[in-house]
């Protein structure tokens, strides 16, 4: 899977590039305008990360661009631009998703994958691990092939951490990807403690060969045991 | 006290002062003519009555003014060659036409002396003068009059002319009272050529220009600082969420940048709120279309469905009516979701939530704590019930803001043990 990164500012594209790479995915990074759109004559790639405020050009241009060639189904604009504008505009020039920084790196893999996926699907639509099957079209999960009932919310929580398997999911980001976007998304802190509880005792009483490890009261890791 | 009537006061003042001391000068003027011109009547009378005596003797005899105006009496030689005319304000007995009785009246008297037939004779002539209370009671009543004919005629000119003349001044107040920065496009203007209210014009709308661009950089200011706070700030999140994946991390190292991590979210909440309210205020949303609050009521509930189960709240909703209103959805969405969370999170276990739509309204009960919020602090910025709590205190300052930017209304009551949100659109 390959990956491109525009973004011009470095420390950031630093961060996605490492949290990218953990996930075993083929990087390449464009700081500016002329790079990206060089790069993206160039080659071909599953997943392209565009920030729309660049140095020597707009990105909605490249995304016109890429519009053209057909290719802008596998976009995820970056933008600290939060306008809706900016937002109806990439959206209708075909880009998949729509990021706003900041952002959690939970999230950012969580969309990745999503792209990249709709992009290669053969048919079925699941998530595997070990001995578990999440059926993202079905909405149900199988353990050692016996269906596990799952409220809408623990179902989410469960894609979300299938989606960041090994990876440090914060209470934040996955309050914001559960719950949407509250303003005071502390108070959610709480019920989300609940429902990681609830989920674990599923998980445990079907034998699941899966953990979900607390991580330092900031968050939570999906491991296979 | 208005302009007109407090110049009024001012002249009606003045012009008593002035009108008095005129009654004072003219009085005394009047008197000196009178007596200038009685004067001058008996110096005539004197000349007939000699002229009377060196005809007719026998008129020298009367020596006191029983039937007439004059009296003789002989003087020596000496005497009368001595003898200067003499004018003297005098009183006497008389009867005039308006008096039932004899009473002391005033008089103006000459004494003069003359020969006749080689003797001397003193002579002396009465007239009788105005009487002097009766000129002051009628110059009084004369000056009053004048008094009172003028301010009249004042106020009349006042309430004519002078609002014709302000007119231009109170339309202008008029529009200034109603002006707001940053929401009232146009400047008032003055409809006058009058120089002082078009020197007030250049002075409110020098200052008004002033404060609009104040007005501007704030907000811009505002805006451009949250947004420049994002990268740093997301570079921030990102990079200790990397750290934390790092497994050669020691526990209690790890907890610290877990604390840090924390901060740093609550920082990201509240640039993201700021953001936000500067957008509002920057009407930068504005995809303006019919929006049904139902609908965004049953979203909310929806998603919140679980979160309710776990405190045990029951949630009743009793639509009325279909509540469609004119707004950006993502705002609308934004109120309500909002409303909806605050009651569900300040409930207390096994709590309640009764939301109510009726036609252009919104009410959300919830109970909660025991007793009433500070209903004139809660919609302000930064302001926080629970001071201790983690949450930001500018939930209900953007609410606020939205509902000002559609013209809706939002109350905050405390009635029954209940928290009652009340949202009216118009």
């Amino acid at each position: 899977m390959k990956i491109l990164v525009i973004e011009d500012e470095k420390e950031l594209q630093q961060n996605i590039v490492d949290s990218l790479t953990k996930e075993h995915f083929v990087i390449e990074t464009a700081s500016d305008f002329r790079t990206a759109s060089e790069k993206l004559d160039l080659y071909q790639y599953d997943c392209i990360l565009l920030d729309i405020m660049l140095p020597q050009g707009n990105g909605l241009t490249l995304l016109e661009e890429l519009k053209k060639q057909g290719k802008a189904g596998n976009v995820i604009i970056i933008s600290a631009k939060d306008s809706l504008d900016d937002k109806l505009k990439g959206l209708e020039l075909g880009a998949d998703d729509y990021l706003t920084k900041p952002f959690h790196l939970a999230e950012l893999t969580a969309r990745v994958k999503a792209v990249l996926r709709r992009n290669l699907l053969d048919g079925k639509n699941t998530l595997e691990i070990s001995n578990l099957i999440l059926d993202l079209n079905e909405r149900t999960l199988l353990i050692n092939n016996e269906n596990v009932p799952l409220n809408r919310k623990e179902f989410a929580i469960l894609k979300y951490f299938l989606l960041n398997q090994n990876r440090l999911v914060t209470k934040t980001a996955l309050a914001e990807h559960v719950w949407g976007d509250h303003i005071d998304q502390s108070d959610n802190f709480d019920f989300i403690y609940y429902q990681i509880k609830n989920l674990r005792k599923k998980l445990q009483l079907a034998a699941a060969a899966l953990e979900i490890e607390a991580i330092y009261g900031i968050g939570y890791k999906l491991v296979a045991t | 006290m208005k302009l007109a009537n407090k110049s009024l006061l001012y002249l009606s003042v003045s012009l008593f002062v002035i009108i008095g001391l005129w009654s004072v000068v003219f009085y005394f003027n009047i008197q000196y003519e009178i007596k200038e011109s009685v004067d001058e009547g008996l110096e005539n009378y004197k000349r007939q009555i000699i002229y009377r005596a060196e005809k007719d003797p026998s008129i020298l005899d009367k020596t006191n003014f029983e039937e007439g105006f004059f009296a003789f009496k002989p003087l020596s030689a000496k005497e009368a060659l001595h003898f200067k005319d003499r004018y003297l304000d005098t009183f006497m007995y008389m009867q005039d036409a308006d008096d039932t009785e004899l009473e002391l009246e005033p008089v103006r008297m000459l004494t003069t002396a003359f020969e006749s037939n080689g003797r001397f004779y003193q002579l002396k002539i009465i007239n009788s003068m105005v009487e002097e209370d009766d000129l002051v009671g009628e110059l009084l009543e004369e000056a009053l009059a004048l008094y009172f004919i003028l301010m009249a005629s004042i106020i009349l000119i006042n309430n004519v002319v002078l609002q014709r003349v302000w007119k231009p001044f109170y339309s202008f107040l008029h529009q200034l009272k109603k002006y707001r920065i940053g929401h009232t496009e146009e400047f008032p203007t003055v409809n006058t050529h009058t120089k002082e209210f078009v020197a007030l014009q250049k002075a409110v709308h020098t200052l008004l220009e002033q404060n609009n661009k104040t007005y501007e950089q704030q907000k811009k200011f505002i805006g451009n600082a949250s947004h420049e706070l994002q990268t740093p700030l997301a570079i921030m999140t990102n990079k200790l969420e990397l750290l934390l994946e790092n497994s050669s991390l020691q526990p209690n190292q790890a907890e610290s940048i877990a604390e840090i991590m924390q901060l740093v979210d609550r920082l990201v909440r509240l640039n993201k709120s700021l953001l936000l309210l500067s957008k509002i205020e920057n009407k930068q949303f504005l995809n303006n279309q019919t929006v049904s609050v139902n609908e965004i009521v049953r979203q909310n509930l929806s998603d919140l469905e679980e979160l309710a189960e776990y405190k045990n709240i029951t949630i009743s909703v009793i639509e009325n009516t279909e509540l469609t209103f004119f707004m950006d959805h993502a705002m609308a969405n934004i109120i309500i979701g909002n409303l909806i969370r605050n009651a569900l999170f300040h409930n207390v276990t096994n709590g309640n939530i009764s939301i109510t739509l009726y036609e252009n309204q919104l009410e959300i009960r919830n109970s909660g704590k025991p007793e009433a919020l500070l209903s004139e602090k809660i919609f302000s910025r930064f302001y926080k019930s629970e001071p201790n709590s983690a949450g930001i205190g500018l939930g209900l300052a953007i609410i606020k803001a939205i509902c000002e930017l559609y013209a809706i209304s939002i109350e905050y009551h405390f009635e029954k043990q209940q928290h009652l949100f009340r949202l009216r659109f118009k």
